[in-house]
């Protein structure tokens, strides 16, 4: 038990606060159709990150964020600037704000000395969601013991605090995000900005997207902004249900990928483990191909049945 | 209300003529110009909407119907106007101001019930960090009620038919409780007996002292809903009582060679003959 407490159970942390991050967001992404804007922006960021890493000199920490969410402003400004100033359309002037800060970031990593800081190929795609350990846990009555507690790795308190944050903030503004995602004209009319709860929404999504990314890796912040709410979508009409369902689902994803990763293997007769955020993007992803089945009115099975039955 | 405003017209006559002035203007543009891509879209275009009256924005596709609300409301970018509403400038009166857009600009398949929908009508009144309790409920159902559509209340938007779904748009500007409302197309594609409906309480509004300007379409109908019109082509044609404005000439000049003779005839033809 102290083994699966000191190595597995930070790693579930991880895990789960940054699938939960994620998800929550995700709902509003695909609402708006925005749904590859958690990949968009992952890259968009980069110069922040290695402004706020200069600043910080650690990769899971605040200053990080901050810079990530500056970047995310300065982008979505950008956009706006270019598309008003030279006339274009909004997909070509988000393709040339997003290939130049991308660009710029790889030359700030350059010229800064950072480049070679865990930003490497593998750990970009799959994290290092495994390498979480929490050596001062010896049972779980720690859980309570605050300085035990201070002992988790910084990523796991990093991502728990973004996670609390979020979740804060949507709870906060759950109408206006609402009613701007539904109708802006309607919310621009009431005096709700759209524009100002767009930018919210992009600057969440930015931290969320680096403060998941540099545990779990791309694969996983991409599959947690869509699976979840895409899941939860089949599953209710009420958009409050479905963002706890969604929370519900990544949490449950998070928990369960981590589980498999580690255990399934084994129990098969193979050596070792697979990669958790690899397996916690399969667990996701077999949710939503359950959910577009079987859901109640939504699925395709109970289509067909109700189809048959009414002819 | 009414007895605090005579109060002050006997104490302060200077007051009185502001107030009186405000009142009788509820809604007014002025100097409205609009280019997309600068092409102009909206030129120099003035109106101010007749107090307590149905009024009909008419004018060919591309005129500028659509646009015109939305850049008087300060929804999307404009060159140069202003807009007041009752005589202040319209940021600090938009709780007086119901704004129902075009029936195809949201996403009908949005998570949402028709109650929910109705509730958006009050986010602007709830405040910051509070959530729509029973009391905002209770008045949207009461709206919903007013369009005959409670029945439907937890229905998801996206099973609703069209009709249904523009009586559900009008419940919200209900739920307003505004004294203006500008509507953008709220006949466009409902069946017969929705737009029998939506006339009824457009009319009730009106009866009860609100201002109202739907952009409309349908020719044909205008003088049976509408007591007055405004005809607009990326420039002010005409507006005015139906009876004065509503003519051949402007219809000729708003539509240019788009309307058969014929037609502007028969339009003519269903004025009533008072002579």
């Amino acid at each position: 038990m102290d083994i699966f407490l000191q190595f597995d159970f930070p790693s579930i942390l991880l895990g789960v606060f940054a699938a939960l991050s994620c998800g929550l967001l995700g709902n509003f992404l695909v609402l708006r159709r925005q749904a590859l804007m958690g990949d968009a922006i992952s890259h968009v960021v980069l110069p922040g990150i290695v402004i706020g890493f200069l600043f910080s000199h650690a990769t899971a920490s605040w200053p990080m964020l901050l810079g990530a969410g500056g970047a995310a402003i300065v982008s979505v400004l950008l956009i706006e600037l270019i598309r008003r100033l030279g006339n274009v359309e909004p997909g070509a002037a988000m393709g040339v704000v997003f290939t130049t800060m991308f660009a710029v970031g790889v030359v700030l990593l350059e010229q800064t000395q950072t480049a070679g800081v865990h930003l490497d190929v593998e750990h970009a795609l799959y994290g290092n969601l495994e390498s979480a350990i929490w050596l001062e846990a010896y049972s779980w009555r720690d859980l309570f013991n605050l300085s035990a507690l201070s002992a988790l790795p910084e990523d796991v308190k990093l991502l728990a605090g973004v996670s609390l944050v979020l979740i804060v903030t949507v709870l906060a503004f759950f109408k206006e995000l609402k009613i701007t995602s539904f109708d802006p004209l309607l919310a621009a009319s009431l005096g709700i900005s759209p524009q100002i709860f767009g930018l919210l929404l992009i600057v969440m999504v930015a931290v969320a997207a680096v403060a998941a990314f540099s545990a779990v890796g791309s694969i996983l912040v991409i599959a947690m902004f869509i699976c979840p709410a895409a899941t939860a979508r089949m599953l209710t009409d009420s958009l409050k249900i479905q963002l706890w369902l969604s929370s519900l689902v990544a949490v449950f994803a998070g928990v369960a990928g981590y589980l498999a990763a580690a255990f399934l293997p084994p129990m098969l007769g193979f050596d070792g483990s697979v990669s958790a955020a690899g397996m916690i993007a399969v667990v996701a992803g077999l949710l939503q191909l359950a959910a577009m089945l079987f859901a109640p009115r939504y699925g395709v099975v109970w289509r067909r049945w109700h189809l048959q039955r009414s002819s | 209300m009414t007895s605090t405003a005579s109060l002050h017209s006997v104490t302060h006559n200077g007051r009185r003529t502001d107030h009186e002035a405000a009142a009788a203007n509820p809604f007014t543009v002025q100097g409205l110009t609009v280019a997309y891509h600068q092409k102009p879209v909206l030129w120099n275009v003035s109106f101010s909407a007749p107090v307590g009256c149905l009024t009909a924005i008419i004018g060919p596709n591309g005129a500028g119907k659509s646009t015109f609300l939305k850049a008087a409301l300060g929804l999307i970018p404009k060159l140069s106007g202003e807009t007041s509403v009752f005589g202040a400038p319209i940021k600090k009166q938009l709780a007086r101001i119901a704004y129902v857009p075009q029936r195809s600009s949201v996403d009908w398949d949005f998570p949402a019930t028709a109650l929910d929908v109705v509730t958006m009508g009050l986010y602007g009144r709830i405040g910051w960090l509070r959530w729509p309790g029973k009391r905002h409920r209770a008045a949207a159902m009461q709206s919903l009620a007013a369009v005959g559509m409670q029945a439907f209340a937890q229905r998801q938007i996206g099973q609703l038919s069209g009709g249904q779904q523009q009586r559900i748009f009008l419940a919200r500007a209900l739920a307003q409780d505004a004294d203006v409302y500008l509507m953008d197309e709220p006949f466009a594609g409902v069946d017969a007996a929705t737009e029998k409906a939506i006339v009824d309480v457009l009319h009730q509004l009106v009866v009860s002292g609100k201002t109202v300007l739907v952009v409309h379409h349908d020719l044909e109908t205008v003088r049976d809903y509408f007591s007055h019109v405004f005809l607009l082509n990326g420039q002010p044609i005409a507006s005015g009582a139906v009876e004065d404005a509503f003519t051949p000439q402007n219809l000729q000049k708003a539509y240019g060679g788009r309307l058969a003779s014929t037609q502007l005839q028969g339009l003519a033809a269903a004025a009533p003959h008072k002579a």
